[in-house]
């Protein structure tokens, strides 16, 4: 009789202790001494090259050069104890991590710095109430402020709203719904279309409406050559999130005898209606941080105007644009401020897209699988009068809304 | 109805018998014609979405062809030289996109190669280290990323970046001007005393702050991507006694290659059309210039967004010449992108 090829470990007795999971993804403690060790070390070392031995300088630098030598460090005490592949996974590791961690560095410094440069003014609250008709280039940052650009950021991009949802919405639905060679040119222009410089939507509307119809710049004008831009953004978005709704569902409301348009209005548009709203306020957010079309097109006004069909308007993004431009350091605080505030505005949006929009199409939230559970509950109860009347005999209550 | 109900078992098996029957004997059954006959509703809705569906195409081509016939007038008047030409002067017959367009995609390549490597990074981050509780926080940071309008970034290059840049370009030019385009040619690393301005305003800043817009819609694509890589290789590939890294090798990178190279390109697309953030940093020039770090650099895009309100009529249509150009090489672009994208295995459905 041979060795057996496989031993398998006793099977572990009533008394033995029970096994403890062991966390695999978990910083050891050693791991986190060499971390640590490896940043003293690495920190140490360009503190003295920096002020010793080389004439190296600047705070970029000193970061760079210490980074490098951390990671030296740290790959020379990890191979005191693992070996190979392993001392390159942990690097790796550190990299991919740093990569993370200059992607947040940015964004964060993005933020606190605007907001920062912004303060002053943002804390004023003549900042958000008046416009800066009145202002001039050298006073205080107690007289204007940028209610016109508010204003005329909203009223542009509501405008651009009402051209591009219906549209928008109901092209998707065109790509999606109908199967042919129509739908999927539309869908290749569209792409395309999504590489469109931002200048160019600017620049069209500029020599059409402009130049060649002959009329002033405007809201209407921006907000239109804006609209040319969101379209392609919100028509691709709500592609993808149509083509997510199962097709099952559009087959079970055909299999009821329903036409395509009540399958659409009642079943496939509101099973992807948290997808659509978030390509919509993603398309808005993009929209609300566009410059150059509006620079193009909407000219520059420093004064408060409601009516976007005459007289110029102005946006934030425009006004910030315009605002730094000045050599006053007023003015630049005012920039930042008006962009400070265009920040909060996206942040607010894409916070509401974030809440609305979290779960894939189909997907019900608690609230919503209540309210459909309370609905097919009467609708049973419906049922059930309205077969109990004919016959008078009470068929048995089957349980409803379980599944 | 009842009928039916009351004796399931029998009719099934006849519907049986008939079926195999037939099947020996006669021609086998012909699919029957299913014709489509719409209601009245539904014409109309036809109708209207594929109304709306022709409006936007319509918008689409029109903004295309507009801007081809606007800009054949000033083609026609140049000729070949348009391309070679590195001067702006329309109204004296002098100008080419030789410089502006060298000029932008200089700045987009800075930007992509800078971003490349820091979303991929970051992607693999967020798919493979990050921790449970972390993923959803950082996803939705980098999808703000992308959202941050491009006035912010530029606000930010000018007034924060610029400042700290300028070391970090002195010491390129100091040890490595031995590679051309790290060159600057009034400056004299020797001299302590040398003034930072010629590293100012120059292709690397530009391309800088460009890299922070692109590197979040880099990463997106590419998270995508990853998340869809099997979890059955992923297992394999630790079951085989691989670390993470090791995995990420031979698993994750060839199945995201498609993802990193289409997402890359999406990346260079929106780069090359980047106007606001460029306008800000930049010092308009109009020279071939490779030293990317030298002061002063030009992109099609602010060339058109400082130009337009003094433009004549000629000056205009050579004008959207120069954005006919930078729309043509932006769709070349975007295109090779999404076709990476579809082509690959992984890029089943990631969308842009």
């Amino acid at each position: 009789m041979s060795t057996p090829l496989t031993v398998l470990p006793p099977p572990p007795s009533r008394n033995s202790p029970p096994q403890q999971r062991r966390a695999l993804g978990r910083l050891s403690r050693q791991d986190l001494m060499m971390m640590l060790g490896a940043g003293i070390s690495a920190t140490a070392t360009t503190m003295l090259l920096f002020g010793q031995f080389t004439s190296l300088s600047g705070s970029l630098g000193f970061l760079c050069v210490g980074f490098l030598v951390f990671l030296a460090t740290y790959a020379v005490l990890v191979s005191l104890t693992e070996d190979r592949p392993a001392v390159i996974d942990r690097v790796m590791s550190v990299l991919l991590t740093s990569c993370m961690l200059i992607a947040g560095v940015a964004l964060v410094s993005v933020i606190v710095f605007t907001l920062f440069r912004g303060r002053a003014a943002l804390l004023k609250s003549n900042f958000w109430s008046q416009d800066l008709s009145a202002a001039g280039p050298l006073d205080p940052l107690e007289i204007g402020g940028i209610a016109h650009a508010i204003v005329g950021t909203l009223i542009m991009i509501s405008l651009a709203l009402v051209l591009t949802v219906p549209l928008g919405v109901a092209c998707s639905v065109y790509i999606t719904e109908t199967r042919g060679r129509g739908a999927s040119l539309v869908r290749t222009v569209v792409t395309a279309m999504t590489a469109l410089p931002s200048i160019l939507a600017g620049l069209f509307i500029f020599a059409t409406w402009i130049l060649i119809l002959g009329y002033e710049r405007s809201g209407l004008a921006a907000s239109i050559s804006v609209s040319i831009m969101m379209l392609p953004i919100i028509i691709r978005s709500a592609d993808v999130v149509l083509r997510l709704v199962p097709g099952n569902l559009r087959e079970a409301s055909a299999a009821l005898g329903a036409p395509q348009w009540r399958t659409v209005w009642h079943v496939v548009l509101p099973t992807a209606r948290s997808g659509l709203t978030t390509s919509v306020i993603l398309g808005v957010a993009r929209g609300i941080g566009e410059t150059a079309p509006v620079l193009l097109t909407a000219g520059f006004t420093s004064t408060l105007n409601y009516n976007p069909t005459s007289g110029p308007m102005v946006s934030l993004p425009l006004a910030a644009f315009e605002l730094v431009r000045s050599p006053q350091p007023t003015q630049i605080a005012r920039g930042f401020a008006t962009s400070a505030v265009l920040m909060l505005l996206v942040l607010l949006l894409f916070t509401i897209a974030r809440v609305v929009g979290g779960r894939p199409a189909g997907r019900l939230s608690k609230r919503q699988s209540r309210r459909a559970m309370a609905h097919s509950v009467k609708d049973a109860e419906r049922f059930e009068s309205s077969h109990r009347a004919p016959h008078g005999a009470p068929t048995p209550r089957r349980q409803v809304g379980a599944t | 109805m009842t009928d039916l109900l009351d004796n399931p078992v029998s009719t099934s098996a006849d519907t049986t018998t008939t079926v195999v029957s037939e099947t020996f004997g006669a021609p086998p059954p012909t699919p029957r014609l299913i014709t489509l006959r719409r209601t009245r509703g539904d014409r109309v809705f036809k109708g209207g979405v594929t109304l709306s569906g022709v409006l936007v195409l319509s918008i689409m081509v029109a903004v295309g062809l507009f801007l081809a016939i606007e800009a054949a007038q000033a083609l026609s008047a140049t000729g070949v030289s348009f391309l070679t030409t590195p001067d702006w002067q329309p109204d004296r017959n002098k100008f080419g996109i030789s410089a502006v367009l060298l000029g932008t995609v200089l700045i987009a390549v800075v930007a992509v190669s800078i971003a490349l490597p820091i979303s991929i990074g970051a992607a693999l981050f967020i798919t493979e280290v990050a921790p449970k509780w972390l993923k959803s926080t950082l996803i939705a940071a980098v999808d703000l990323m992308a959202a941050v309008p491009s006035v912010v970034y530029g606000l930010w290059g000018l007034f924060l970046l610029q400042g700290h840049i300028i070391g970090l370009s002195r010491w390129f030019n100091t040890w490595l001007a031995w590679l051309p385009f790290f060159d600057v040619a009034r400056a004299d690393p020797n001299s302590p005393l040398s003034s930072a301005t010629v590293y100012s305003a120059s292709t690397f800043v530009a391309g800088v702050v460009v890299a922070m817009m692109v590197m979040p819609i880099q990463c997106v694509v590419m998270r995508e991507v990853f998340s869809q890589v099997p979890i059955g290789e992923r297992e394999g590939a630790f079951a085989l006694g691989s670390t993470r890294w090791g995995m990420i090798r031979v698993v994750s990178l060839p199945f995201g290659r498609g993802g990193i190279i289409g997402g890359s390109m999406l990346g260079l697309g929106r780069a090359l059309g980047e106007t606001i953030a460029v306008l800000l940093v930049i010092s308009p020039r109009f020279d071939i210039n490779f030293h990317i770090l030298e002061a002063g650099s030009n992109s099609v895009s602010s060339l058109i967004a400082l130009r337009y309100s003094e433009a004549s009529g000629f000056g205009l249509s050579a004008l959207m010449a120069a954005g006919l150009a930078l729309f043509a090489v932006t769709l070349v672009v975007n295109f090779t992108a999404s076709w990476f994208v579809a082509r690959s295995r992984s890029g089943a459905d990631s969308e842009a």
